[in-house]
């Protein structure tokens, strides 16, 4: 994968998706090591969001490589009007590889284009969050240990979470079965619906979490916005029917496992945290080293 | 020539040498003029529209001297006027005719519908795969998502 910028999840193949994981691995076990000593790894955030940032700086400092950039739009020149094309073609002149998080949907493809560096996409608009997914399928892998075959549940706002829609195109390459809680004014778009029937696999939808739970391999929870809702009063009627709470996991199977991708609002009340099944901290941690797999395969050092 | 019978019924008048563009839908003429940089040809240019026609009610016709258009040039106009037919003239006889075709990938004149898309905000051209050219659907390169015929508009 060295120099192959990193925009859409769909621009690495299974099998490169599966190396990175395995890289990950290494990883964890070695989390401080050198081999990215000498290089730069550019940051630019133009618009904020602190844990995606730590997490690649912080897997680029273990590595020993040094990190430049921003974190937000009105500290670097867009402030003044530079086009993007300029900050990136700049930024390559200092970096060895960009990090990008930005506003605009398909920034990130744009900057791939015009940079002579390899580009890793943190977050454009509602697109695409690769590392995201890639994160939450170690995750899935580390704690079920396999990929294959999963009950995977998903709930809250399935209309507008990016994480979800990436998440449910990658496990389509791992005859996933999904079972989607939502508000039904929150269900999963049709053209990801499409996607998991032309592999032949199956869906199915609830308006209540309860039922479900037992069936899970994983339970991964999004957050419910209430600017998502037209009418207030629908979302005060529904909030609390996606909130899990601790005596929830009772009937849940030994080995199933609570993801988020965080932050975390109220929709994972605290008292879960302590339950071993509970697992979205562990999960932040592992997008460090999937972050550094990333870093280190892109940039060609192992 | 063509014989006389043919030659009276024409509403706009025929060239000697160049290409047709005929069953342009009526309300598509200017698009089709815009489309293909017509405003700055330097060449003779007939143009009708509101014509009768029997296949489509009311149809456009644009006649342009000297100029043979490339597949890649003239299939841009595909998408404004579908049901459109290019006629090649070489001394007022009929050379060539055929349909214009959608192509696989739209460039430069069609706008995202995603107003949260970068080609809406910075000056970068637009590029699209056409993933269904019956029904129209454009894919924007960039952002990933589907642009249908009831939002399409030509920059």
């Amino acid at each position: 994968m060295k120099n192959k910028s990193l925009v859409s999840i769909d621009d690495y193949t299974r099998e490169e998706q599966l190396k990175i994981l395995d890289m990950a691995e290494g990883f964890e076990k070695k989390p401080v090591q050198d081999i990215l000593k000498g290089f730069v790894v550019a940051t630019l955030f133009f618009e904020p969001s602190t844990r995606t940032r730590l997490s690649f700086e912080s897997a680029a400092s273990r590595l020993g490589a040094q990190v430049i950039g921003f974190s937000e739009a009105s500290t670097s020149s867009v402030s003044k009007g530079e086009s993007l094309n300029d900050t990136i073609l700049t930024v390559s002149k200092y970096a060895d590889i960009i990090v990008m998080r930005h506003p605009r949907e398909g920034s990130a493809r744009y900057a791939s284009e015009v940079s002579p560096v390899p580009v890793i996409n943190a977050g454009d608009g509602a697109n695409q969050h690769p590392t995201q997914t890639l994160l939450d399928i170690y995750s899935i892998r580390k704690t079920q240990g396999t990929l294959n075959n999963l009950q995977i549940v998903f709930v809250g706002d399935l209309k507008y979470g990016r994480t979800v829609h990436s998440l449910t195109f990658a496990l389509c390459n791992f005859n996933a079965t999904f079972h989607l809680v939502s508000p039904l004014e929150l269900k999963l778009p049709s053209y990801v619906k499409q996607k998991i029937k032309d592999n032949k696999l199956e869906y199915y939808q609830y308006t209540d979490m309860k039922e479900v739970i037992p069936k899970a391999d994983i339970l991964y929870m999004t957050r419910i916005q209430k600017e998502r809702f037209s009418d207030p009063i629908e979302y005060e009627r529904v909030k609390n029917a996606y909130i899990l709470r601790n005596e929830m996991l009772q009937d849940a199977k030994a080995t199933m496992r609570v993801l988020h991708p965080l932050p975390r609002v109220n929709e994972i009340e605290t008292d879960v945290d302590h339950n071993a099944k509970a697992y979205y901290f562990n999960q932040a941690q592992n997008g460090v080293y999937v972050r550094q797999a990333l870093l280190a395969s892109i940039l060609g050092v192992i | 020539m063509e014989n006389n019978k043919t030659r009276k019924e024409l509403q706009v008048s025929a060239i000697e040498n160049g290409t047709v563009i005929d069953h342009i839908p009526a309300k598509s003429v200017f698009q089709v003029v815009k489309l293909l940089g017509l405003e700055s040809c330097k060449e003779q240019i007939l143009f009708g529209t509101n014509l009768e026609s029997k296949k489509f009610g009311k149809k456009g016709i644009v006649k342009v001297a000297n100029r043979f258009f490339e597949s890649d040039e003239i299939n841009k106009i595909a998408l404004a006027a579908p049901s459109a037919t290019l006629i090649v003239i070489r001394n007022y006889k009929v050379v060539e005719k055929k349909k214009v075709q959608i192509p696989d990938h739209i460039r430069k004149y069609v706008r995202c519908f995603n107003p949260n898309c970068i080609t809406n905000h910075e000056d970068i051209p637009t590029k699209f795969q056409v993933t269904d050219k019956k029904e129209i659907r454009l894919r924007c390169h960039y952002c990933e998502k589907v642009t249908d015929k009831n939002n399409l508009f030509f920059i």
